[in-house]
């Protein structure tokens, strides 16, 4: 028994991380624009039939095939935001965001059900199958590899945002965008470019999403993106860090709890979301301002 | 009639006899439907109708006063379903009986929020959107793996033996009898002091807490009528349709659906929400039975693109907007009294009426 649950703990960890950067990417978007990306989760999805496609019909190898799906979905974030999220102003703009973006994955939904059809589908590889016994635990190669992919891009991400004028132009309209406009920051282009950041970490999320999880459809967006904002919020919306920490957290958890009770797994996440909310309305690592809206 | 343009006194006059005639008339209609088109095909559209006028005005008096926009509307709607299912079953009802289960349902959806409005009301706004969401989830899952629901094959509603031509009629009209209900209560919550403390909610929900609002007592009224009135018509419908399987009584996209209605005939006002009703869900069924649209990959394509434009080039919902246009042709485009917030537009009862008086008042201004 406790074999099994330090495997469940390690593909925990492993997934986790893949879930981190999915949802840093959401989180990210809150943060700077103030919105909730309800498509982040179709869009993933897209991510994943892209690499499919290129995989299958061109025959590239799905880790390669990233170099063109990355900047594919930073052009389809930068796009939808410019003719849609751009646009709404006023008191409301949060919910008509989480609304107009509902509709825009409605719509992707509806295209990639149009092209490929609701049979699930999945990414195969040679290293989607094999596996490698690290410390008595066999674990299959694309987890590993999905793991390092996505801690090197949190890793660049949070670079690009300590390190660089960008970042701190981004961090600076996270904390007050007013501010920001004032000394000399063009919060309009820093808006676009952080959703195309946040959209095209999709990608790969996509990638190895389609490649572990044993199937997806274009439906599976809907369990997705509830999860990441499940994530997020415990995270503390806004906050990378937390949300870091809430992915890991809580996969782990569903997979631990995976070992005993298959089928009541998923109700234990979003169980564990309402019971932290309700001893800590704003998550584990939330601020205040981020409540007070 | 010759000072109709300069005085708003005549305006007032004038305004309530013809909103009270189109309402009669639209009541007339709505009664008289099934007499008229007896074909069950048509009148299914009317029944389906109804039935999310009922949902759409129910989501409107809690998400449109207070400014909470729930996604998890389907909790209730595939409780109340559900609930009736399994009431009939297990006190072996059966045949038009069952009809006496629909207060049950709405008991089971009222008895059902309170704890979770307990949790869900305690966070703000975005949040909030969101563990209404977490709570369909958990619900569709318990639907799935719960002994008494009956798993992926779901639950059957009592048997009703009635012929095919006429096996609409009676659904139809306990559906307009809710519809009325719903909208009923949604008109006396808004006129009253319970009202304006939802909307101070959702203007400043933190003003009018420090103005002597007991914010969640008020809330969490309001969630729980919104609650049982929508468990009441999920009854109704399993009823109709026949079954309830997790994933038709808890649908992510019927809680998508009843937002896109609210928002679409106008946000927070309860002639918007019946409108976007009457628009949408008609819409959907018809464009659902079209051969090139099966499969409902198009219709979703279409009902995202649709709601697009909407939210993007008249983002408070045709009645807020339409009145806008109406009162900008009425005075011409000069700086008219326009009422602050959609509470003005939202005050007329119903589109037509609103619009046939001022149809009436620009030709009164031309000829003169």
């Amino acid at each position: 028994m406790a074999r099994e649950i330090m495997q469940a703990v390690v593909d925990g960890i492993l997934i986790g991380g893949v879930y981190a950067l999915m949802a840093v990417g959401l989180t990210l978007i809150f943060g700077v624009l103030d919105i909730i990306n309800i498509a982040q989760g179709v869009l993933v999805i897209l991510g994943a039939y892209l690499s499919y496609s290129l995989s299958v019909h061109l025959h590239i190898d799905l880790f390669v095939g990233l170099l063109i799906t990355v900047p594919a979905m930073f052009v389809i974030g930068v796009v939808i935001h410019w003719a849609f999220i751009r646009r709404l102003r006023g008191t409301e703009r949060t919910s008509m965001t989480l609304l107009v973006t509902y509709a825009v994955a409605l719509i992707i939904e509806g295209i990639l059900t149009k092209i490929y059809g609701v049979s699930p589908t999945s990414l195969n590889a040679s290293y989607t199958v094999n596996s490698v016994k690290i410390f008595g635990f066999y674990v299959t190669y694309i987890y590993i590899y999905g793991f390092i992919l996505a801690v090197a891009l949190v890793l660049a991400l949070y670079a690009l945002l300590y390190r660089t004028t960008f970042g701190r132009s981004v961090r600076a309209t996270m904390q007050d965008e007013t501010a920001a406009r004032l000394v000399g920051i063009d919060v309009n282009r820093v808006a676009a470019l952080t959703f195309g950041i946040g959209v095209a970490v999709t990608a790969v999320g996509g990638m190895v999403y389609g490649a572990t999880n044993g199937g997806f459809n274009p439906n599976s967006g809907y369990d997705l993106i509830s999860r990441l904002l499940a994530i997020i919020i415990l995270g503390g919306m806004g906050s990378i860090g937390g949300a870091l920490v809430a992915s890991v957290f809580m996969i782990t958890l569903e997979s631990v709890v995976t070992v005993w009770y298959p089928v009541w797994a998923v109700a234990v996440f979003y169980g564990a979301l309402v019971l932290v909310l309700v001893i800590r309305p704003t998550g584990f690592f939330g601020r205040k301002a981020v409540r007070a809206q | 009639m010759s000072r109709d343009r300069r005085t708003e006194g005549s305006g007032i006059k004038l305004e309530p006899a013809l909103k009270g005639a189109g309402l009669a008339l639209l009541v007339a209609a709505a009664i008289a439907f099934p007499q008229v088109y007896t074909n069950p095909a048509v009148t299914n559209y009317g029944v389906f109708a109804l039935i999310y006028v009922t949902v759409a005005s129910a989501w409107n008096i809690f998400s449109g006063n207070s400014g909470y926009i729930s996604l998890g509307q389907a909790v209730f709607y595939g409780s109340g379903a559900y609930a009736l299912g399994v009431a009939a079953h297990g006190w072996n009802i059966t045949g038009p009986e069952a009809f006496l289960l629909v207060p049950f349902a709405g008991l089971v959806g009222a008895i059902l929020a309170v704890p979770l409005g307990l949790i869900a009301l305690r966070v703000r706004r975005h949040t909030f959107i969101v563990i209404t969401i977490a709570f369909f989830f958990i619900f569709q899952l318990m639907a799935y793996n719960l002994s008494f629901t009956n798993g992926t094959s779901g639950l059957n509603a009592p048997f009703l033996n009635w012929p095919a031509a006429s096996y609409n009629t009676p659904f139809y009209y306990i559906a307009l009898g809710l519809a009325a209900g719903t909208i009923v209560i949604a008109w006396v919550i808004r006129r009253t002091r319970f009202g304006l403390q939802l909307r101070a909610i959702r203007d400043d929900e933190d003003r009018a807490r420090g103005l002597g609002v007991k914010a969640m007592k008020v809330k969490l009224s309001a969630f729980v009528i919104s609650g049982a009135l929508t468990a009441m018509i999920g009854s109704v419908w399993v009823f109709y349709i026949g079954q309830v399987q997790p994933n038709t009584g808890f649908n992510p996209l019927f809680d998508l659906t009843i937002v896109l209605m609210a928002f679409l005939g106008g946000y927070g006002s309860i002639a918007g929400a019946v409108l976007g009703a009457v628009i949408i869900e008609p819409g959907t069924l018809w464009l659902n039975a079209q051969p090139q649209f099966s499969g409902g990959a198009l219709a979703e394509i279409l009902l995202g693109g649709i709601f697009l434009i909407v939210v993007l080039f008249m983002p408070r919902g045709i009645i807020p907007t339409g009145g806008e246009w109406i009162t900008q042709i009425r005075t011409r485009g000069r700086p008219a009294v326009i009422p602050a917030t959609t509470v003005g537009a939202a005050a007329a009862p119903a589109d037509p009426a609103s619009a046939a008086s001022s149809v009436g008042s620009g030709s009164t201004g031309g000829t003169r």
